[in-house]
């Protein structure tokens, strides 16, 4: 499905954000990837869809070379992928169902886009997402006049109004509460699971990680040092990738509430 | 700057030597430039007419009033014709100003080598010639009328509009402009669904600041033959019909509080 081949980055300032990563993802995975920060999750997943620029290496997504397209065509790779960023990143002053509907600029001429006239079936979808991460009745409202969790519901209708083969999700947890934080997780993970999709989440909290995910990937200075399920996820193994701390202890501290909620009592709760 | 005390505690100060002596000349540096150059003022000033200053004042004074009420009905048709250069002016300067702004902003522009130097150039010319001048050379080109007012504020407007409308740009929160790109979206629809909605408030604000301008220094384009209010005062001062001067004061006073109110409501719907 994705395939990185010893992709490798280099910034202009000369910092090495990622060494010879090599990974592959089948369909229908959701991988968490943790490491501390600079790790370069953020440079790899921002690789795939190349806002920014790998400097050696190949990113195949199904049969296409993402590394050798021309822009034009690198428009149309992007259209099949969608992303769900840190902070939301909606474009605040337009409506809920504007920032919806942007997952469909790729396939939408400029002038219809300019004047927002978008086919029945892109509004259709649109609404029908709206309603699906619980926000049916605020189409019509500006993004900025939503709450965080509200926000980023958004942004998952907007990835997914494009339809994508493959999901990259870039810390979509970092600016809210542990509830709504698990809410979006699940979310997410539904979503994944209903369209057999393939995801990639750069995660800060390892609990969440290891709950919602069906791989961990370790990135540590750029290079992968772990590879493999939830469960293998052991106190060694978080030394290696985040460096020495009492794991026990921040296990025992975090006390994962096993509460069973699923994404449609979220919903039911408003949140 | 850190010194060790007898006590061994570091000793913290605000400024360092070098800042505490740059701070003392640059105090000294002031204070001698006001006196060379009051006494560069006083050279040429012929003391005899300073000392019946408040006499003419006076004298003027009483013969401006009370203002020629009656001849507002020669000025209804210049003050229409200096509001048509000022709006029309403002609307010239802002089609020419925005896609000057789009080429100077570092995070639009096409070439910050090539590109954005002309445009940066095209921001400083249109800036540093006062209106008045730009109707006096326009005046000579395309003839006296409000042609020439017009094109002179537009040109004067090109700048100033420009400048801060690419100010507004660079200040934008990039990763709205990251999120609708990475929809697959083209460089038209960015600037439209990421870039615009932002700049908006900013856009409004500035031209409707340039338009309470424009109406102000139209008022005195007529003085050099570029039409409007300027023609009537220049007549009325070389008539010495002090009345009729006070009159036009009133009626700029009048426009001036008026465009101030309105550029003042608009600021406010938009933000």
């Amino acid at each position: 499905m994705l395939k990185l081949d010893n992709v490798s980055k280099t910034y202009k300032t000369g910092d090495k954000a990622l060494h010879n990563v090599c990974l592959e993802v089948s369909a229908g995975q959701v991988v968490g990837l943790i490491g501390p920060s600079g790790a370069g999750k953020s440079t790899l997943i921002r690789c795939i869809n190349r806002l920014v620029e790998p400097t050696q290496g190949s990113i195949t997504l199904g049969s296409t070379d993402l590394t050798k397209l021309n822009r034009r065509d690198l428009r149309q790779a992007r259209r099949r992928i969608g992303m769900i960023f840190q902070e939301y990143a909606l474009v605040e002053r337009l409506t809920v169902m504007e920032n919806v509907l942007s997952g469909r600029l790729g396939y939408v001429p400029t002038w219809r886009s300019w004047f927002r006239k978008f086919s029945p079936e892109d509004i259709a979808l649109a609404h029908s997402l709206l309603d699906n991460v619980g926000l049916a009745d605020h189409y019509n409202k500006r993004a900025d006049a939503l709450s965080g969790g509200q926000r980023q519901r958004v942004g998952i209708a907007r990835a997914l109004e494009q339809n994508p083969e493959l999901l990259l999700v870039d810390e979509p947890t970092a600016s809210l509460d542990p509830k709504t934080s698990r809410q979006i997780m699940r979310l997410i993970r539904a979503a994944c699971q209903e369209r057999n999709l393939p995801a990639i989440i750069n995660i800060h909290d390892v609990m969440l990680a290891q709950q919602f995910s069906d791989r961990i990937i370790g990135l540590r200075a750029g290079k992968v040092v772990f590879d493999g399920s939830p469960e293998a996820l052991s106190d060694e193994v978080l030394t290696t990738i985040y460096g020495d701390e009492d794991w026990t202890q921040l296990r025992a501290d975090a006390t994962p509430t096993q509460n069973e909620a699923t994404a449609v009592l979220d919903l039911a709760e408003g949140v | 700057m850190i010194h060790a005390s007898s006590n061994e505690q570091p000793l913290w100060q605000h400024h360092s030597a070098k800042q505490t002596l740059l701070r003392w000349l640059g105090w000294f540096w002031l204070v001698a430039i006001t006196v060379v150059s009051w006494q560069v003022m006083n050279e040429n000033t012929i003391w005899a007419f300073v000392s019946d200053a408040p006499e003419q004042a006076v004298d003027i004074g009483s013969r401006m009033f009370p203002p020629a009420w009656g001849y507002i009905s020669n000025l209804w048709e210049p003050l229409w014709d200096t509001i048509n250069i000022a709006t029309l002016g403002t609307l010239l300067g802002i089609i020419f100003a925005i896609p000057v702004a789009f080429l100077a902003a570092t995070n639009t522009t096409p070439s910050t080598r090539f590109v954005r130097p002309v445009a940066l150039l095209v921001i400083v010319a249109s800036r540093s010639i006062n209106s008045l001048i730009w109707a006096l050379l326009l005046v000579a080109i395309i003839g006296p009328g409000l042609l020439a007012g017009i094109v002179a504020i537009g040109l004067r407007s090109i700048g100033f509009i420009a400048k801060l409308l690419y100010e507004a740009i660079e200040e934008i929160d990039e990763s709205q402009v990251e999120a609708v790109r990475a929809t697959g979206a083209s460089g038209v629809q960015v600037i439209d669904y990421a870039i615009v909605p932002q700049i908006l408030p900013a856009f409004w604000g500035i031209s409707v600041f340039r338009w309470d301008i424009n109406i102000r220094e139209s008022t005195i384009l007529g003085l050099v033959g570029a039409g409007g209010l300027g023609i009537q005062l220049n007549a009325s001062l070389s008539t010495l019909a002090w009345n009729q001067v006070a009159m036009i004061f009133v009626v700029i006073l009048g426009t001036v509080v008026i465009s101030e109110w309105v550029s003042a409501r608009v600021r406010e719907a938009v933000l």
